[in-house]
């Protein structure tokens, strides 16, 4: 047999060696990744024909909605992660189980704080809270107005306001 | 807002065949390959060898499409490659024996153990219909382990090989009682363990952010490390006693999640290894030949000298990045190149690449082994997975890690591939475990389904309080700021 025809068989035999690491690790590939994660607020809603006329604009609702923050990040904390879409009603944080944020805290109070839209602009209010409630490290005395993107502290948990 | 979902899980079983074919096309390739390196001519019983192969593997692919439909779909594939790769290996060291007039002859009784291993594989599949039936037999399972690692110790049946008193031989068949006593105590640990973690987790002091254990909960710990430094002491096997002492740790911290079990453990081993090694010539002599290995005067030490090693080396060091093909080295030159430093034949011969991919296999091996302990729901089928798991990890990592001198040569077998009936049994009922406890971990829980909420009632996330009968918030005080909790 020739040279040429034995070093072919060789590396052949390592290329398939590593054929079948390969295709194992991509039979585990659902493994490593796991979950898939569905952003339910992206999905497109299937809209009825003939309700919308004009089907030339695409995104009115962005317009409609110029800056304004639509979600409340848990960015650091026991809830790190968690996130709170924004509609138009208030946001009540604390321990207690009616709050519309739960926070496994304890230097928290059970109704710590208030986050609520008022004029087109968010404002954060401190509910008489043991601890206090921080924005940009100065303490909330009365309504404050939140920009998006400011680090509000409530006992050991931090939030803020994302478009 | 989004939601998390996990994969529909896929049985696998046609994956598994694919992948078993691809396995079978290598070992049947390096088979050919090896005939071609060796005689220039391809085996003339190649068609037998594979169809004997494919028989065997086809066989525990029915079982598990018969027994245990869902269980993980490469672990079979893989070893069925490992084994196939170690008996071409063997099969290729035998002609080099043949050809120098040395004892050979260990292919064909390697391909006999391999037959005997698979069909003992799949009466495992076929008679534990569950494994947490083998939580039954803790206390039995820890009694059975005790006695199989001091029966070569029984004069009579006990045999010393190579100075090490590791083998039992009964009736003209010798066998190394050790690698079955490591799936006793594999079975051992992980009943015990399951009972007592909350004991070893909980209790304690705090010392310097580290969870200490109490005192008397170190019992456990103290007698498995007397037992592996017996075991070292008195069968002269550090490979052995150093499997079984990092599987306790290993499994201690699996279930606790203590790093000082780790540390404990860590530190009782080094003071055990160092003792070992100013106290006992043999261990000494290990060490000597790590640390200094190209000293002339260790490398030609008639016997403990570094010559082997060495050998090994530079074996591997002439395989180089692709290897010299199969059949094309000269493994033969290092003593026990069938056995212990099977790894070094297949360095020199497939090369970089190819040792690699072997690893990988053990990787992915280890991997699907710690994969099932996650995904299992039972706290005893998680420990005995991942300790088992574990088993072959380490074990690779001492053998290799000594071969190619990264830690003293320790005299543990390569997993499926060395020359070695008990270990290869052993080996395989491990994997017919894993196959078992992965069926339980990846069958979907039709039964027991926790109702997914309906959208717009609130879910208490994260730690919400439970205990709430009281008023809002419970009945905790909050925490001020700059008390000390």
């Amino acid at each position: 047999m020739s040279e040429l025809t034995i070093t072919l068989l060789r590396l052949g035999y390592l290329a398939l060696l590593w054929v079948l690491v390969l295709t194992s690790i991509a039979v585990l590939r659902r493994d490593l990744y796991g979950t898939r994660i569905t952003d339910r607020r992206r999905r497109k809603v299937p809209q009825p024909a003939g309700v919308t006329p004009a089907p030339a604009s695409p995104a009115p609702p962005r317009q409609t909605k110029p800056s304004g923050p639509s979600r409340l990040v848990v960015t650091d904390g026991p809830l790190r992660g968690t996130i709170i879409p924004l509609g138009s009603s208030a946001v009540l944080l604390g321990r207690a189980p009616s709050c519309t944020l739960v926070l496994d805290d304890d230097y928290s109070s059970s109704r710590h704080a208030r986050i609520y839209p008022q004029g087109g602009q968010w404002f954060v209010e401190d509910l008489g809270s043991t601890n206090g409630t921080f924005v940009a490290d100065q303490r909330v005395e009365a309504p404050t107005p939140l920009p998006t993107g400011t680090p509000v502290r409530v006992g050991q948990s931090v939030l803020e306001l994302q478009r | 807002m989004a939601t998390v979902q996990p994969h529909r899980v896929r049985a696998g079983r046609g994956v598994e065949l694919g992948l078993l074919v691809l396995a079978l096309v290598i070992g049947v390739a390096s088979y050919v390959l090896v005939g071609i390196g060796t005689t220039d001519k391809v085996p003339p019983d190649v068609l037998e060898y594979g169809f004997g192969m494919a028989v065997l593997a086809v066989a525990v692919h029915l079982v598990l499409r018969w027994r245990a439909p869902y269980a993980d779909p490469v672990i079979l594939p893989i070893t069925v490659a490992l084994n196939g790769i170690g008996l071409a290996m063997i099969y290729r060291i035998d002609f080099a024996y043949e050809a120098r007039g040395r004892d050979h002859g260990f292919a064909d009784r390697q391909l006999a153990w391999t037959a005997i291993s698979v069909l003992l594989a799949a009466v495992v599949l076929i008679l534990l219909r569950d494994h947490r039936t083998l939580r039954r037999y803790t206390y039995t399972a820890g009694v059975v382990g005790l006695a199989l690692i001091l029966l070569p110790l029984v004069p009579g049946i006990g045999v010393l090989i190579n100075g090490a008193r590791i083998w039992v031989r009964v009736g003209g068949i010798g066998f190394q009682p050790a690698e079955f006593a490591k799936i006793a105590f594999a079975i051992f640990f992980a009943g015990y363990l399951v009972t007592h973690r909350d004991t070893l987790a909980l209790a304690g002091p705090k010392v310097l952010g580290l969870h200490l254990p109490r005192a008397r909960d170190l019992g456990p710990i103290l007698i498995v490390w007397g037992a592996s430094v017996a075991v070292l002491v008195l069968e002269r096997d550090l490979g052995t006693s150093l499997l079984f002492f990092g599987l306790f740790v290993a499994m201690l911290y699996l279930a606790t999640e203590r790093l000082s079990w780790v540390i404990i453990g860590m530190l009782l081993f080094v003071v055990g290894a160092g003792f070992a090694a100013t106290a006992f010539s043999h261990v000494g002599a290990r060490f000597d030949a790590w640390l200094h290995a190209f000293d002339p005067a260790v490398f030609d030490k008639a016997y403990g000298g570094s010559g082997q090693l060495v050998r090994g080396l530079f074996g591997m060091g002439s395989g180089g990045l692709f290897g010299t093909g199969w059949g094309e080295g000269r493994p033969d030159l290092v003593p026990f190149a069938e056995s212990d430093f099977v790894v070094a034949s297949l360095g020199e011969e497939l090369g970089l690449t190819g040792l690699i991919a072997i690893l990988m296999f053990y990787l992915i091996l280890a991997q699907r082994g710690f994969r099932t302990a996650i995904g299992v729901r039972d706290g005893f089928g998680k420990l005995l997975a991942g300790g088992l798991a574990f088993i072959v990890a380490l074990q690779t990592f001492v053998v290799v890690g000594g071969v190619t001198r990264v830690i003293p040569v320790t005299g543990l077998v390569t997993p499926f591939i060395a020359y070695g009936g008990s270990s290869l049994v052993a080996n395989w009922v491990i994997v017919a475990l894993l196959l078992r406890i992965s069926d339980e971990a990846r069958r979907p829980a039709s039964s027991s389904r926790i109702p997914t909420p309906i959208a717009g009632v609130p879910v208490l996330t994260g730690g919400a309080r439970t205990d709430g009968d009281g008023p809002a918030g419970g009945d905790q005080p909050t925490e001020v700021i700059g008390r000390t909790p």
